[in-house]
């Protein structure tokens, strides 16, 4: 039975994680920002994941649970927070949360 | 063979739906790609043959966090696109520099090479009966205290999404 090289993983992780880090850094609207974010996590979760199989080790896939756990802790809290600064400000735009720089 | 096919078409998948979520003028639409992609990754597990992830995954991903999405696109009413995207040049610069990090990545991992390489279509880890198992005599600490994290979570956004002042 011949399976999918690791590599092929390592690949397919990396190139998503990259997407992740071009919407954090492209995006203006903070809800997409964090949909990026998600997307970084999810790379990760299924690299871990695949490490755990290919080394037949199950603490891996333990720990791809546990960081299911915090992001969705992460996501509630997130969103309440992008739900605040619409009603502060009336706008979704991340320029505009300016005020603690410098 | 037959493995290699679904991988690729999982990725391709989850790789289009990803750019799609960028790429997409609407946060609705960037919302509903972003549900695609979580469902080709819950394929990426079951091709791993780690079924508990993958029913995990859905439930978690594709349930709980896309109505949470969803409901605040919809609540807040933002269905335009962003009012002033950011300069042609910023865009230029940020799409070099995440290249440039995916070049180092793939020249990191191009020479990599695992050890004792198991048959992950074979291992039966994945299983709910054996990561229970797992779950309940190792990690027996840390499960319990995650589920204090999502009560603190619970009582953080009724407290933040409150109307008056505190």
């Amino acid at each position: 039975m011949a399976s999918v090289p690791i590599h092929y993983y390592l690949f397919f992780c990396s190139v998503l994680f990259c997407i992740g880090v071009l919407g954090v850094l492209i995006k203006r609207n903070v809800l997409i920002i964090l949909m990026s974010i998600e997307l970084m996590i999810n790379s990760i979760n299924l690299l871990l994941a695949a490490f755990s199989a290919y080394t037949n080790d199950p603490a891996g896939q333990i720990f791809v649970f546990f960081i299911m756990v915090v992001a969705a802790a992460e996501v509630a809290i997130g969103l309440a927070i992008v739900v605040l600064i619409y009603r502060t400000t009336h706008s979704l735009d991340i320029d505009v949360l300016n005020k603690l720089k410098w | 063979m037959f493995t290699e096919y679904i991988f690729f078409f999982l990725s391709v998948l989850a790789l289009y739906s990803a750019v799609m979520v960028l790429a997409s003028k609407k946060p609705i639409h960037s919302v509903l790609f972003l549900t695609l992609t979580f469902f080709a990754i819950a394929g990426h597990y079951v091709l791993l043959n780690a079924q508990f992830l993958a029913v995990v995954h859905v439930i978690v991903y594709a349930g709980a966090i896309m109505v949470l999405f969803l409901f605040t696109v919809m609540l807040l009413n933002l269905n335009n696109d962003e009012r002033s995207p950011k300069p042609v040049w910023a865009k230029t610069m940020v799409s070099i520099a995440s290249g440039m990090l995916l070049l180092v990545l793939i020249g990191i991992f191009r020479t990599y090479d695992i050890k004792s390489a198991a048959d992950p279509t074979l291992t039966q880890i994945g299983l709910v009966k054996n990561l229970g198992q797992i779950l309940f005599h190792e990690f027996l600490l840390p499960f319990e205290i995650s589920s204090v994290l999502f009560l603190t979570a619970m009582v953080g956004a009724v407290l933040l999404g409150k109307k008056e002042q505190i």
